[in-house]
């Protein structure tokens, strides 16, 4: 066990330098990062010289990428021009910690991440949370009683919530309970941020602006995580231990939910594993229209001014943390599910 | 006793049963039974219909004619779908915009389907470091949630395809972009599948004896294997459109797709949501299309996972 870790570890770190040197490569071409860092008052060619020799621009793109790995302080840069080192590097790179700083801000990356990362899993957790809830209700159900009407039913709704575009269901949403709400003179959601600035940020106020955007996206993933449900419970149930359970004489109860519950949420816990990761990067449109302040608004903002260090310090957390979600997926499977035997 | 029994008593036993049926016919008399896959091909023929051949009741040109004078109209005899912001008819824009939306669907599912094939078939019959290769890259790509890289990607390429014209009209070059990288970031799943079947397929005895006969790689590949891989490559094939023209949607939603006067549903969408309470129609319309492909697109390929699936007896 301990050696199949060490050696899904090891080919994580070498996943991990594809997937950077990838996305190092696509980030060269998405803007100008000098207009980006001096807005408007870069008109001199020599500035923006001075401003590509501060950044590294003007290195070749296997030293930039070394530099944003392993930092730049163990070198000198040329600031001036003049062809003599005069200024030490002062990055970390990002092997040691240092995503590096925002050209737009100004401030260290792992801050702004740092703060918008509560907002994005505060947002996404709650939508796993009463996603899967009402998956298992309805897996299971649907599954207990295959092609009743209410399962015909439910399961052809699925379809819809399955291929309903976020940003529709949003917005249909929204107009139903903000605008036609408030027309109706009933009490109101709000669609817009994470409080109400006059009310300040309570625990309150974030639940109540919470609620739609975790609607919508609870719909979205439902569908989806309950046609696996329904799909792994009517395997487990038509299997021959199920059916010596139930001539024993167990109550329908137990068998259900003890006996076939527990073999049938072995594929689930994979996939909710699978799926954890991804909640990091947020939920881009979903932010974008409820003006949640998360990870996918800093990665869609700074993505359009070309905010290079912000983009790939997000995207590297992503990818981290979906590398070292697969390891620990496979250590939970493998312990329950006794079955597992890694070598 | 009547001519028609004295026939059938002195039929053999090979005479009265049916000749067996191909896969292709039990396929399509178990389609035919999933009444929802029934309901999703209709639906896709009439909006393809609405689509393309809505062009013989609109112009092009009228589409994308803007009377800044009625700005966001609510829907009338006129315009029966209202108008949106700049005073363009969104009926007809809807025309357009799915003949581009369902375009791209389906290209990049083309170039996703080849490109998976071709990568799923080389790893799984080569093996050895090709296979690791390769699949190293499709699990790097997988390690990045897909509408994050589409939207770097079309950053990336974004405004470096000049504009086509085609039979007399003009595309934005970004309809090309977003078809590539749609292509080129869907393909993983697919080389996936094709590759666990080329794994088993390949150990088969027919296989033993195509190589014994002195059969090329590239005929054993193509010819012997790949279309006992059909199947599933299809079922995975059809389900992918509804997921690239979803794609489009929110990459065109976000402004980074298709840029205008070219029109699809998703970027018709992308300023509606300021005007929510104004003018529902504006985003109404083209959302509601796309829910409406997506989905009739999805039971067709739920449909085809049914029939096609070896395992389903029933006919």
């Amino acid at each position: 066990m301990f050696q199949f870790i060490l050696k899904r570890l090891a080919q994580g770190v070498v996943l991990l330098l594809i997937v950077s040197i990838t996305l190092f490569l696509l980030m060269m071409e998405v803007g100008d990062p000098i207009a980006t860092m001096g807005g408007r008052t870069v008109t001199r060619p020599s500035d923006r010289e001075r401003l590509t020799r501060q950044l590294g621009l003007d290195k070749p793109i296997a030293v930039q990428y070394l530099y944003w790995l392993a930092g730049n302080d163990w070198t000198q840069i040329d600031t001036d021009g003049d062809g003599i080192p005069d200024k030490s590097g002062t990055r970390l790179g990002i092997l040691r910690g240092d995503f590096g700083k925002s050209l737009v801000t100004k401030k260290p990356v792992t801050e702004m991440i740092a703060e918008r990362i509560p907002n994005t899993l505060i947002l996404m957790l709650a939508s796993e949370v009463v996603t899967i809830f009402f998956a298992l209700i309805f897996g299971i159900y649907s599954a207990l009683k295959q092609y009743s009407t209410l399962d015909n039913i439910l399961t052809t709704l699925l379809f819809v919530g399955y291929s309903m575009p976020i940003f529709f269901i949003s917005l249909m949403s929204m107009y139903l309970f903000f605008i036609l709400f408030k027309k109706w003179g009933l009490p109101y959601l709000p669609t817009v941020g994470m409080f109400d600035p006059e009310v300040g940020k309570t625990p309150l106020q974030v639940l109540w602006h919470m609620i739609l955007p975790v609607m919508s996206l609870s719909v979205i993933y439902f569908a989806a995580y309950s046609r696996y449900i329904r799909g792994t419970m009517l395997e487990v149930l038509s299997q021959d231990y199920i059916r010596t359970a139930k001539s024993k004489g167990l109550p329908r109860r137990q068998v259900v939910y003890v006996h076939a519950l527990k073999n049938a949420a072995l594929p689930i816990v994979t996939v909710v594993g699978l799926d954890l990761p991804f909640l990091l990067g947020g939920a881009v449109v979903t932010e974008r229209i409820f003006a949640w302040p998360g990870m996918g608004r800093l990665f869609l903002d700074h993505l359009s001014r070309a905010d290079v260090s912000v983009v790939m310090g997000s995207l590297m957390l992503v990818a981290g943390a979906v590398v070292v979600f697969q390891i620990l997926t496979d250590i939970v499977y493998a312990w329950l599910d006794p079955r597992i035997r890694y070598t | 006793m009547t001519a028609q029994t004295t026939s059938i008593t002195q039929l053999s036993a090979d005479d009265l049963t049916a000749p067996p049926l191909s896969l292709w016919q039990l396929a399509w008399l178990r389609f035919r039974r999933h009444k929802l896959a029934v309901f999703g091909c209709v639906t896709l023929v009439l909006l393809l219909l609405y689509s393309f051949g809505g062009a013989f009741v609109r112009t092009e040109a009228y589409a994308n004619f803007n009377d800044t004078s009625r700005r966001l109209e609510p829907p009338s005899s006129e315009h029966l779908f209202g108008t949106d912001s700049i005073g363009r008819d969104i009926l007809a824009r809807t025309i357009y915009g799915g003949q581009i939306s369902l375009f791209i669907g389906f290209v990049a599912v083309f170039i996703e389907t080849i490109l998976g094939i071709l990568v799923g078939a080389l790893a799984g019959y080569y093996g050895g470091k090709l296979d690791a290769f390769l699949m190293r890259i499709a699990e790097a790509l997988l390690s990045i949630p897909t509408i994050l890289l589409l939207l770097v990607m079309a950053k990336f390429f974004g405004g470096k395809i000049p504009e086509i014209h085609i039979a007399g009209r003009t595309f934005s070059g970004s309809v090309i972009v977003i078809i590539a990288i749609i292509g080129a970031t869907s393909w993983m799943y697919l080389a996936r599948i094709v590759r666990a079947e080329f794994l088993s397929l390949k150990e088969n005895e027919f296989i033993l004896a195509a190589r014994a006969t002195g059969t090329s790689n590239f005929q054993i590949i193509f010819y012997h294997i790949l279309p006992n891989t059909f199947a599933p490559i299809i079922v995975s094939s059809t389900l992918s459109v509804a997921n690239a023209i979803l794609a489009e949607a929110y990459i065109s939603f976000l402004g980074l797709g298709v840029q205008p006067p070219t029109a699809t549903w998703g970027n018709m969408l992308e300023s509606s949501a300021k005007y929510l309470d104004s003018a529902p129609w504006l985003w109404f319309f083209p959302g509601m299309l796309i829910l409406l492909t997506v989905l009739s697109i999805n039971f067709i390929g739920d449909g085809m996972r049914d029939a096609l699936d070896p395992r389903s007896r029933a006919i």
